[in-house]
Order: structure tokens, then sequence, then C-alpha cells
């Protein structure tokens, strides 16, 4: 049945937000609340898993004066340790004229926060921040309003500072924010829309500030979804297939059943056991005999990229600027390069954990995600419940970067809390987080280049399989260029053997480490200094002041590579930030290791507003890198996957870590952009231009294990 | 089979009746509610799960509750003293030497007992004492720092 869209507001207004409100007061009691209709241009960046849900049009319940002064920020964000808890509150204090200490963050709770899409793309600043700058300015006329009212001031006359909202000619006539709320439940509903601000008037906005999270971080008072705890919960262990090609035949559970305190449940293939006791459940699922039929895609780690390079894809020129074939007549030295990076595993600490519980026909789910929302979504859609029955409540996520933007865990949770009637804990094993992780995809990306006798490069063709065009832009000036992206038709010709998904600054890693590597291959074979040759084929203002400042930080002297001294320059663009990086590395000739002494950064992102926090985001970001540098590469055997543990699947560890030295470009002047993951795409190429640089030896493919840097040494 | 198993938790007596097998751990989680202490790999690889025993780190996954018997265990919940920090939890607050914070607590045990047995590490010494645990957010050259700060404040030297 067609309804009119006015219907159709209406009754997402009445069953969506009606409920959110009526939650809102039941549980804030009195005060001022200020709903706001969300402004969604950068929503629209949304992975597409999730863009079956139309974005709310009407208001969202959003921020809350309580009567103790206190404010409170609602959003569908969560924290993952990328640190928003603190930068947003900073915004949100400094628009609302209040102490810091005075906000507080209610974080991905979908009864109580606006819809979000998810945290990812290192959106939450830049796309959210707006929004809930301009709500918080409009909270602020709204209550300087009150108070003009109250005091019989004209509000022109009024200033507000630290909640204290006072007339500028009688300072002892004033009130405080908290006064204004006492004893009120006062609902405003505004249409905002933000604007640029005067970001030079901030006092917590651009001033480094702690994580506010640290104490319950370190005393273990911090909630994960994992750490909560309800009566009667049960903790379930799922039978899980040992290949994602593999179908269940037939299971045997007697042996599971015998066990005291376990009980098994069975929904067709989903199979699962429960026990109050943990260590029970753990033993039990082992104990099934189960049986499965085999259908695998016939690739593994070693086959992966002449399987790759033999598919039929989808083929989508991205950019294209003058003719290839003509640049090509320009060129003085051609280079044709391969470049290969593999299947990624997230490996948050946190495995995916959820708690679920129904009350009647309520559902709640404590689940460590990325997308609440998307969770619910799922949730509704697979076992047939009505959205305003089912919340998701984020705590603490402990570690994301990507992997818990999929919430199989929670649907899985939802299901077994239905089939036993009780609350249900699943929380992955970390076997069975590898296994189900969503990787990075792997990638092949074939460059064609040209530069003339001057150094200037004339040509860019470049093809990129799997890695999508994020980071795939050019950069530099080219005048005959083409970006030629080929992706899965599964249909013709499916590559891969399980899900894939993003995975920090998705498949910018690969794209800049393919484009910097042939960069640095060309100002080599120009017999220039690589920075030199850079900042020669740049344009871009802002890459250009990156490489300035981070050759000023690393006291970058120029030479001709290889130098033997082991230092190697790469850059690019993610999430709207420029960065651009500078390793030293010392290899061992004889036994192929390779250890990067420091690196140094340079972030353009806009006003940075949390200067600590986007440091550490940037030390973390570098830090992370050298696992897909020189050690992340996911091992498989069509659907099995062989790295089940830290063991054999090795991430960074202290030893590896180089002195970190970043710089943040002053740009107060600019809208604040992503610090999330911006840091960690230039790492590979900066370090394989420095193991260049100390050798001569090239590597054109990730990680750089120490077997395949003395495959290169020896040419 | 269960059996009564006495150890002291966080300072205190405590008394359990229990599976003797049953895993430190999820005992700890579990039973006592002390949820500081995470479960990251199950097989002792990776840290998250560290706690003190007898003023050693020892990973929580892969011992079973019987073998603390007689024991003192302590967590991260039971590392502040009359609601002060511990100087290893103060020196990460204040170098922020976390971001998820899900490792945290088993770095700062692993950091506790480091300096329960050397008291002025080197910054080396530091790295090859925390060098299997394991923090996939990257906070590593934080987390030295933190430790190394710590070691002065206990030293008095600061």
């Amino acid at each position: 049945m067609k309804r009119s869209q006015e219907t159709a507001n209406t009754t997402s207004r009445e069953s969506s937000s009606g409920m959110k409100r009526r939650s809102f007061f039941k549980i804030l009691g009195g005060g001022i609340f200020i709903f706001f209709q969300p402004w969604n241009a950068l929503d629209l960046l949304a992975s597409p898993a999730q863009q079956g849900r139309s974005l709310t049009k009407d208001y969202n319940a959003f921020l809350h004066i309580a009567e103790d002064g206190t404010v409170t920020c609602f959003t569908g964000k969560i924290e993952m340790g990328q640190g928003i808890i603190t930068s947003l509150a900073q915004m949100m204090a400094d628009e609302l004229n209040v102490p810091l200490e005075k906000v507080k963050m209610i974080m991905g709770d979908t009864d109580l926060c606006p819809y979000d899409m998810g945290t990812w793309g290192s959106l939450s600043t830049r796309a959210f921040g707006p929004n809930m700058r301009a709500a918080a300015a409009e909270a602020r006329a709204v209550l300087t309003g009150m108070a003009a009212e109250r005091l019989g001031v004209p509000e022109n006359q009024l200033e507000v500072k630290e909640g204290v909202i006072a007339d500028t000619k009688d300072p002892k006539k004033s009130v405080t924010y908290a006064e204004l709320a006492k004893g009120k439940k006062l609902e405003k509903y505004l249409d905002v829309k933000p604007s640029v601000e005067d970001y030079t008037k901030f006092t917590y906005v651009g001033t480094p500030m702690k994580h506010s999270d640290s104490h319950d971080k370190v005393t273990g008072k911090a909630k994960y979804a994992g750490d909560i705890k309800l009566p009667g919960m049960l903790f379930a262990r799922i039978l899980r297939p040992p290949s994602h090609g593999a179908k269940l035949k037939s299971a045997d559970v007697t042996p599971a059943e015998k066990i005291e305190g376990v009980k098994v449940v069975r929904d067709g293939d989903f199979i699962a056991v429960v026990s109050e006791n943990r260590d029970l459940a753990d033993l039990a699922v082992v104990q099934i005999n189960a049986e499965y039929s085999f259908n695998e895609m016939n690739v593994n780690d070693k086959t992966l990229y002449d399987y790759i390079k033999k598919g039929e894809y989808r083929v989508n020129i991205a950019r294209t600027a003058g003719d290839i074939a003509a640049g090509r007549l320009k060129c003085d030295k051609v280079f044709e390069h391969e470049y290969h990076d593999p299947y990624l595993a997230h490996a948050p600490m946190e495995t995916h954990t959820a708690l679920a519980r129904f009350e009647g026909e309520k559902l709640t789910v404590w689940a460590s995600t990325q997308s609440p929302f998307g969770l619910q979504d799922a949730i509704v859609r697979e076992l047939g419940l009505k959205r305003e029955n089912v919340r998701i409540i984020t705590p603490f996520v402990g570690g994301g970067f990507g992997g818990k933007s999929a919430y199989q865990q929670g649907v899985e949770a939802a299901r077994l809390a239905r089939m036993t009637g009780k609350p249900v804990m699943v929380a992955w094993t970390r076997d069975e987080e590898f296994f189900y992780d969503n990787f990075h995809s792997a990638a092949v990306v074939k460059v064609n280049s040209g530069i003339d006798k001057n150094g200037k490069i004339t040509m860019w063709d470049y093809h990129v399989y799997l890695a999508g065009t994020r980071g795939a832009e050019v950069i530099y000036d080219v005048p005959d260029m083409k970006v030629t992206s080929y992706s899965e038709d599964s249909a013709k010709y499916p590559v891969h053997p399980f899900d894939t998904g993003p995975w920090r600054a998705p498949n910018n890693n690969t794209n800049t480490f393919a484009r910097e590597t042939q960069i640095d291959i060309m100002a080599s074979a120009a017999g220039m200094d690589p920075l030199e040759f850079r900042l020669k084929n740049l344009k871009d203002e802002k890459m250009i002041a990156c490489l300035k400042s981070v050759a000023d930080k690393f006291g970058y002297v120029p030479g001709k590579t290889p130098s033997g001294r082991g230092i190697g320059i790469a850059c690019g663009t993610d999430a709207g930030t420029w960065v651009a990086e500078i390793a030293e590395v010392e290899v061992n000739k004889s036994t192929g290791t390779v250890k990067v002494i420091r690196v140094a950064c340079s972030q353009d992102m806009g006003l940075c507003v949390n200067p600590q926090g986007a440091l550490i985001q940037m030390e973390g970001c570098i830090t992370m890198a050298l696992g897909y540098t020189f050690s992340e590469e996911l091992k498989f055997e069509g659907g099995k996957i062989t790295d089940r543990n830290f063991d054999t699947y090795q991430i960074p560890r202290f030893s590896w870590v180089p002195k970190i030295e970043c710089v943040i470009l002053d740009r107060k002047d600019q809208a604040p952009q992503g610090g999330g993951e911006p840091a960690i795409i230039a790492v590979g190429a900066a370090v394989g231009n420095a193991i260049f640089d100390a050798t001569g030896a090239r590597l054109f493919r990730v990680p750089f294990t120490a077997e395949r840097v003395l495959k290169a040494l020896k040419g | 089979m269960e059996e009564t198993i006495r150890f002291t938790l966080n300072n205190k007596e405590t008394e359990l009746v229990s599976d003797p097998n049953r895993i430190l751990l999820w005992v700890l989680r579990d039973h006592f509610g002390l949820t500081g202490t995470k479960y990251g790999c199950g097989i002792g690889f990776c840290g998250a799960c560290t706690v003190l025993i007898d003023n050693e780190a020892v990973r929580s996954c892969t011992i079973a509750v019987s073998d603390v018997a007689g024991k003192s265990v302590i967590t991260t919940e039971g590392l502040a003293e009359d609601g002060r920090l511990h100087p290893v939890q103060q020196a990460f607050a204040d170098h922020d030497a976390l971001q998820c914070g899900y490792c945290t607590p088993g770095m700062i045990l692993t950091a506790v007992a480091l300096l329960n047995n050397n008291l002025s590490p080197t910054r080396q010494q530091i790295i090859e004492g925390l060098e299997d645990n394991l923090c996939r957010c990257g906070a590593h050259t934080r987390i030295i720092d933190a430790v190394e700060d710590a070691s002065k404040v206990m030293t008095g030297g600061k």
C-alpha cells in the first residue's frame, strides 16, 4: 500500500521519536530538552550495507539540561578508543559555555540517541560535530531567552560564562542553567543548520584534553559488553563450521547434553550450548560430533594473487584526464609495476560480544559494535520484531577498526535469548573472532607511469583490483591520467572465500602503498631526491605544506636514493585529512629483518578539536600500521582460516615501535576533518621506500617479511 | 567434584566452593564480578587477562582456580589503596596510555609485577617486560612512558 510522505512521516514520528521522548522523560525526569533535526549531508558517505534504512526526518532527542545544570549529549556514535567521548564533549562545552565536567555523553543507545549510521570513516567529528555544535548553540540561545525573561534584561545585554547567564551591565543579575532548568519540563524543537563558527572563541576546542574515561579504564570500572551481568543469564557457545564453505550435514549433540549444567538448543543449522557456567559451555561445545559437506573455493594465501589476476570484474573508470596513449609518447622513461596486499584481520583485543535479554516483547542487547542501529535493524529483520521493541545499548567498545561494523554476534545473542527465554551472553572466542572477521580485502594494483627528462610525471595509468578508490587519487599533477577500479562480480568470478569489510582507512593503505612506492621508483630513476620529486610534481598546497613540515620535523637532508641511509617518504589523503610521513629504518642484510627507528608525521586535519586526542590517534595509526607493513597476512585455504589466534597472526609489539614525532598543522579557520585513520595510510610505503634507500632492494608486496626482504636483496 | 578453595583476593581472605578445574579468569569475572580482568585470546598469548599471583604477573586464562589456593591474587580493581590509584594506574591515566582500554588492566598488572621485581628498569627492560602484552590500538609508546614515570614516582625520584 502506498502512503503519502506526510502520513509516513507522522507514523514514524509517533513510533520512533514519540517512544524516544517517552523514554527520555521517564529516565531523565525534569529539565530542558532540546530536540533537533539532524543534518545529514555527510551521513550519505555511509557504508552500502546501511543504506536500507531511511534517515530520520523528524526531531530526535538530542541534548538535555538537567535540574542540576548537567548537560547530557546523546549521540548514536560509540566510543572504541578513538576518544570522541572527550572531543565531542569539548565541542558541546564550548557551544553551551559550560564547564567541561558538566557535560555527560550518552553514546550508542538506540532508545535514547538519534539515529546514526555507525561509527566509521572518521566521521564523528567532521559530520556529527557540526550538528551537535549547531544544536548546542541554539540551545544556548533558548536558555538566554529564558534568562532574559526571568531577569527582565534584554537578550543582547546578557553574557554566558561557565553555565551562568549574567547581565553585562549588572553582573549581580544572573541565573544559572541549573536554575533555569529547575522544576521545568520544557521541550524545545529546533530547526537548525550547522554554520561555520568562529573557532577562535573556543575555550575547550583546540585545547589538548586527556581522555575523560581513563580513570574508569585503569581501575576496571569501565564496562564493556562482556562485563555486564544479569540475573539468570546464560553463556552460549555456538557450533561453528570448520570453514566458510562448509554446510552442516549432521550433528550428534548427545555427548554435550550429558554434561550436567548444560543445555543444547537448536534451530536448524544453528546449534548452541548454553550454561550458567562459562567453563561448562566451553567444554560442551567441543563434544558435539558434527559432519559437514564442503564446497571450497580453490584459492589460498599462496595462490591468491594469481587467482585475483585471472578474474572477471566490474570495471569502473574512476578518474580520467588527458589521454594515456598520448601521455605515453611524452615519456622519457616508463615504469610498470604490480603491488600486492593480503587479507588482514581486525583483531581488536575485545572479541565481538553481546548480551541479549527479553522482557516480554521488549528486547535489549548490550553489544560491542560500531553500528548499534545497524544491529537493531538486523535483529528486527531476522527475528521479525518491531523496531520499537529492540533496544541496543553500546557500552565501551574494546577496539573496532572497522571490524565491529559487522554485528553477527548481536543477532546470535538475540536468537538465543528467544530460544532459551533467558538472558544470553555470546562472547566470541579469539578463534571465532579470526574466523568470522570481515577481513580487509586482498588486492592487486598495477601501475604504468612515466616521466619526462625533467622529472615531471607525464602519464599515470592506475589499475586497482578489489581495493576500490579510497586513496586512489593521483594527488600529483599529471596531465594524462586514468584510474580504473575493478570490483568483484561474484556471479561471474567469486573472489573472496569469506566476508571482507572496512579495515582502518579502508583500502587506502593499499592504494597509498602502491602510489607512493611507484612515485619513489620514478624519483630514483630520475636521479632526484624523493621529496624534491614529489614537490616538483605536486600542485596541492596542503600536500606540499604537509611534506615540508614533516621534512622539517624529521630534520630531512635531501639525497638521491638509494643513499644507504634508510630514509623513506610517503604521503596521501584520507577522511578529509592530508598526511605526510618520513620513516627511518635499519635493515639487517644477513637476516632480512627491518627495524623502524623513527617515524615523523605531519597532518592537516582542519581545526583540531582535541590536539591530545588527535596525537594519540596518529601514534596509534603509525603503530598499528607496523602490522600490515611487517607481519599481518591472513593464512587461509579456501574457506578455512588457518590463522586463529595471536600465535600465528602477529600484531605489533613493544619492541617494534619506533620513536614517533608528530605535527598537526594549525588550521583553526577550517572545518575539522577525520583523525582516526589518516596516519595509518602512508607507513607501508614510507617504510618500503626507506628499505630501498637503505639497500637498493625494492618491495612490491606487503607485509615485508624477513624472507621477502632477503629475496629482494638477492635481486 | 567441587572443592573449597581459600585464597586472598584483592587483600581479602576469600573462600570459594568450586570445581577446582575452573579457569581462574572466568571465576574472577563471573563469580566475583571482577570484570577488569579481560578475556583476549584464551591461550596466554595476549596478556589481557593478566593478574598478580603472589606479586608475579600470571595469565588467568591459562590456570585453574585451584592453583591459587593459599595464594594472593590481585586484579586491577584491587590495586588502588584508600581510593588512591596505584602509581602505575595513575601514570597510565596521566599519560593517556590507553585508547580502547581493553588491554589496559593486563598492561598495568604486568607493569606492576615488573616494577615489583625491578623498581628502576631501563626503557629497554620495560619494553622486554611488556613485549608479550598485546595492544591493538597502538598505545605502546605512551605505555612505556607511563611505566618509566611510575618507576620514578615509586622510587621517590619525582
